[in-house]
């Protein structure tokens, strides 16, 4: 069962790599294991370490030091086709990632990531090379990423009351740890002015209700389908199976 | 009803019998006709029941194989070595999950075991307007069959053995018409890299195809399979012929199809599947078939592929810098310099095998172009045969015999090298022309490098040693490209 998720915040972990596929997101001889646990060793494994095992020189973006602890990765377009393993979310969670941001995902990885509580984040080709901007200019900026307002803002403020309100929710939301808004910090130089005014402070995301509905509430979406047992079954009764495997 | 007037395609006539209730809101609860399940997908699913304390509410529409980590070389005493003890634990954790829920196996040392993907429809277990899901992206091979399958996740293996049900939206629909002939030496292959080289391998995302036009229909059951199979590798979770007679012919007679009076009605149902005239799709595109040549990739995804006759493209020709930059970095890895030719390229391994060319079909094409002739020297030929049957079938035709004489090494059924899995790897570095489905980075082995290909590409390039166009071969030697 999918813990349940809110909001965080994070500074974030840049990938700019096109159609990051699930065997780079953990190579298929990590899918021996029978548990969802301990993938993070094999998370990016082939980009991280060389053949004889040693970490690449220079490090993969994830081996840099400033990476450790960060939650949000920012990847390319199309991310995570291939594979329906769904180890490749498993993995990211289990190095620490609870968000990726990208132009789009593939359908299968997207469903993986929903139902294990990782969130992706679908956002415009524009404000995407604006994210990677704005990263450039101010690598340590954070991001907040809020489940129940439906949005992500640059920093840790609270919810923009405009979007939550909009969206007939309650305005105010508890970000528990967080303080009042804060700038980015490097905010002042041009470049991270003009990045952050291509992505906007604070923008919407969109995400299927009923999965954002299933996250909020930390509900169990198998317990959901057991709970209409009596309509499968009264389904069943007015479909003949079609085929008998045991036949 | 409106729905019983609104010309509909072949996905949404599938759709709408399978739909079990739709709450507001929420995704449909679509009820699966067929759970193909393996080794490597599944462990957790099993887990999570346990510890939910629920049983497998269908094992009879439930269907299990061992394929993705077994080893495809007989050894010595009671089994075949598995490549180390945590593959070994994981096949044990597969058979003792089938034992307790009481799924069928069709296990290593079973002369029904196979490629999920190969046993499927070889066994009539897969059949027309079914839905059928696997732990396993390539499940929309079923498609080839007028089924709606498509891969899904563990957890969702975990619902499905709970439920027999799934939580999906209504897809998309994206129809990809085939128009013309192909020309001999072009085959399935060739159709489904074409079409991902064209759309990408995101083009499809959202979308079901539904693979319509006289190319399509002229095709036998595997070439539809081949096409069906590689539906992912464009970004579509499933892709769908509409069943005809070459579907029926196909399935008549099989393990698990209705025999008698009960066929008659399976055909009269089935025949009313095709999507109705006048029933629109989200998107579509055409190819024209008579204009294809045998595709080969560059670099490390699927949409990476031109002619065998074609060059290797320049970064500098990408349409914007994140184009530029993969097309980079997949060259870098591949070791190829943009605007050399990728005919001539030397390869190391040549791999036959995998869900997406392993069948007797795809042996017979590669054997028709190895008799007689010798695999280059230097270079390595692995065939593995998709499913014991396929084997069986090819050794009683003596295609073994004509691989062997090749150079050729003859395996156990299994997916081998396309995943790489279970020992049959590529070394850093090395080249291999593979009838599989993936070239991604590291697929084939750590560091390996990988040129996707037709059986005839690849049996022509093993003869030569480099990637080699098939057709002059095949021109001496026409090659039928048919076979059930």
């Amino acid at each position: 069962m999918p813990e349940p998720v809110t909001v965080f915040t994070s500074r974030v972990v840049p990938l700019p790599a096109e159609n990051v596929d699930t065997d780079q997101i953990i190579p298929a001889r990590y899918l021996k294991t029978t548990e969802k646990s301990g993938l993070a060793e094999g998370l990016f494994h082939d980009w991280r370490f060389t053949a004889t095992g040693d970490l690449r020189e220079p490090p993969f973006v994830l081996d840099r030091p400033k990476m450790q602890g960060r939650r949000i990765l920012l990847a390319g377009a199309n991310f995570g086709p291939g594979s329906s393993r769904e180890h490749a979310p498993w993995a990211l969670l289990s190095w620490g990632i609870r968000a990726v941001i990208s132009t789009g995902f593939a359908d299968i990885f997207r469903a993986n990531s929903l139902k294990n509580g990782l969130l992706p984040i679908v956002v415009s080709p524009e404000r995407h090379a604006a994210l990677f901007d704005l990263l450039a200019a101010d690598p340590d900026v954070e991001l907040t990423i809020d489940l129940e307002a439906q949005e992500v803002r640059v920093g840790r403020g609270p919810a923009s009351a405009a979007r939550a309100g909009g969206a007939g929710r309650a305005a105010s939301v508890a970000v528990p740890g967080v303080g009042a808004a804060t700038a980015p910090s490097a905010a002042g130089t041009a470049g991270t002015a003009a990045a952050l005014a291509a992505v906007g402070r604070a923008f919407a995301f969109e995400i299927d209700p009923f999965a954002r509905k299933m996250l909020l509430e930390g509900t169990d979406e198998i317990g959901y389908v057991l709970g209409r047992l009596p309509s499968i079954e009264a389904w069943e009764a007015s479909h003949p199976a079609r085929v008998n495997t045991l036949g | 009803m409106a729905d019983t007037v609104r010309p509909r395609t072949l996905v949404e006539k599938i759709w709408d019998e399978h739909v079990v209730l739709q709450d507001e809101g929420a995704p449909a609860v679509l009820a699966i006709d067929l759970h193909l399940v393996h080794e490597v997908t599944s462990p957790q699913a099993f887990t999570g029941l346990r510890t939910r304390g629920v049983t497998v509410r269908h094992p009879e529409r439930t269907v299990a194989t061992e394929d993705h980590s077994i080893p495809t070389l007989r050894g010595t005493g009671r089994g075949l070595p598995v490549v180390d003890d945590q593959a070994a634990f994981q096949v044990a954790q597969l058979e003792r999950n089938c034992r307790e829920f009481g799924i069928p196996l069709h296990g290593v040392g079973s002369e029904t075991q196979g490629i999920v993907h190969v046993i499927g429809p070889e066994l009539g277990l897969s059949q027309p307007g079914m839905t059928i899901v696997c732990g396993d992206s390539h499940t929309a091979t079923h498609g080839a069959l007028g089924a709606l399958a498509f891969g899904i996740g563990t957890s969702e293996v975990e619902m499905l053995l709970a439920t027999q049900c799934l939580l999906q939206r209504r897809p998309k629909t994206y129809e990809v018409r085939v128009d013309g002939r192909l020309a001999p030496g072009v085959s399935a292959k060739d159709v489904i890299l074409a079409l991902i080289a064209r759309i990408g391998v995101g083009g499809g995302t959202g979308h079901v195809f539904e693979y319509t036009g006289e190319a399509i229909r002229a095709l036998g059951m595997e070439q539809r399979m081949t096409i069906c199979n590689m539906s992912i590798e464009g970004g579509a979770r499933a892709g769908l012929v509409a069943p005809d007679d070459t579907t029926f012919e196909y399935l008549h007679g099989r393990r698990h199809v209705p025999q008698g009076a009960a066929w008659d009605e399976a055909v009269a149902r089935w025949r009313r599947l095709p999507s109705d005239d006048g029933a629109t799709y989200d998107r579509s595109i055409t190819l024209d078939a008579s204009a294809l040549e045998p595709m080969v990739t560059y670099g490390t995804n699927p949409g990476m592929g031109v002619a065998v006759t074609g060059r290797v493209p320049s970064p500098g020709d990408a349409p914007d810098e994140a184009g530029r930059r993969a097309l980079d970095k997949a060259l870098a890895y591949m070791d190829l310099r943009p605007g050399e030719p990728i005919a001539g390229r030397k390869v190391d391994v040549v791999f036959l095998g995998s869900c997406t060319n392993s069948r007797i079909g795809d042996l017979r094409q590669a054997a028709a172009l190895l008799r007689g002739r010798r695999v280059a020297p230097g270079t390595r030929l692995l065939v593995v045969p998709g499913s014991q049957q396929v084997k069986a079938q090819a050794e009683r035709e003596g295609l073994d015999e004509v691989f062997r004489a090749a150079g050729g090494e003859w395996r156990e059924s299994g997916c081998s090298m396309c995943i790489a899995m279970n020992g049959d790897q590529l070394e850093p570095g090395q080249y291999a022309i593979s009838t599989s489905n993936r070239n991604f980075e590291g697929r084939q082995g750590t560091g390996g490098r990988t040129f996707l290909a037709s059986p005839l590409t690849a049996a022509a390039s093993a003869i030569a040693g480099v990637v080699a166009d098939p057709r002059p071969l095949v021109d001496r030697d026409p090659v039928t490209v048919e076979g059930r």
